[in-house]
């Protein structure tokens, strides 16, 4: 697999470290209650198909990037730099 | 008093040639890391490029021949060979004893690397003036094209031992493959 970094180009997935669903860019408001936090630490979605990630540019440009990709036909639709990507 | 001895980190590795394949260190008297602070990358480019005549790299480049500017990394630039100038917008960091360069030379160089790191090293892909942060091997580096044959590869102070090890396999595998 290879992933597309918005600085590096498309690099090997080797270089890359997986965080995780980029719900967390989508943190909830401190009083949103305990429903919302808990909802934001614990519960993730397990999709087949669409998906955006955090993942680490941690061999290369040091940038974590959200990649929009799909988890059924392995297409990688794209990335963006986590700074300015929009939960 | 204690006499300290000053070393560089391949001493007593290189230099070497092996097939094709000439290794050397590099030792550039000065690398000062530079990261402009949020929205000062351009006035730092241009205080850069009043006191040096080089401008801040943009990813993936490495510009200069005496200055060097070579981009290590999101809003990074290593500046080799010169002093940092005194730059109000970015935060400048003293590293000439950080990194281990070796300077690789000779026709069989592209190859050599291809076996050690998944970055596309080709001529069509990786042109002169193209630099980027990679793995060798399972170390993090930054692999610069000087010339058609010719490229540095930087890592870690402390993984030099493994950097020259590495290169070295790989060349001796190139060359008993050109001998068989």
């Amino acid at each position: 697999m290879r992933l597309p970094c918005p600085l590096c180009g498309d690099r090997d997935r080797r270089e890359f470290f997986y965080q995780g669903a980029a719900v967390t860019l989508d943190r909830p408001a401190r009083d949103a209650g305990d429903a919302a936090w808990n909802d934001y630490l614990h519960n993730r979605d397990n999709p087949a198909g669409e998906t955006r990630d955090l993942w680490h540019h941690e061999a290369g440009c040091g940038a974590w990037i959200v990649v929009h990709r799909n988890t059924v036909t392995h297409e990688v639709y794209g990335a963006e730099l986590a700074q300015k990507a929009k939960a | 008093m204690v006499k300290l001895i000053a070393k560089s980190p391949c001493m007593g590795l290189l230099p070497k040639t092996i097939g094709a394949v000439d290794l050397t260190e590099v030792e550039p008297a000065l690398i000062t890391l530079i990261a402009p602070f949020a929205g000062q990358t351009k006035a730092v480019s241009a205080a850069l490029k009043d006191a040096l005549g080089v401008s801040f790299p943009a990813p993936n480049r490495a510009v200069g021949t005496g200055a060097r500017a070579v981009w290590v990394g999101m809003g990074q630039a290593l500046l080799m060979g010169a002093n940092c100038p005194d730059l109000k917008g970015a935060a400048c960091i003293d590293q000439s004893d950080a990194w281990a360069i070796v300077r690789i030379d000779g026709v069989d160089t592209s190859a050599v690397l291809a076996r050690l790191t998944p970055l596309d090293v080709r001529d069509s892909q990786f042109k002169r003036g193209h630099t980027a942060r990679t793995l060798v091997g399972h170390m993090t580096a930054s692999i610069t094209r000087l010339g058609v044959h010719s490229f540095e590869v930087m890592v870690m102070r402390s993984m030099a031992g493994t950097l020259v090890h590495e290169l070295e396999q790989a060349a001796e595998n190139m060359a008993a493959r050109a001998t068989a």
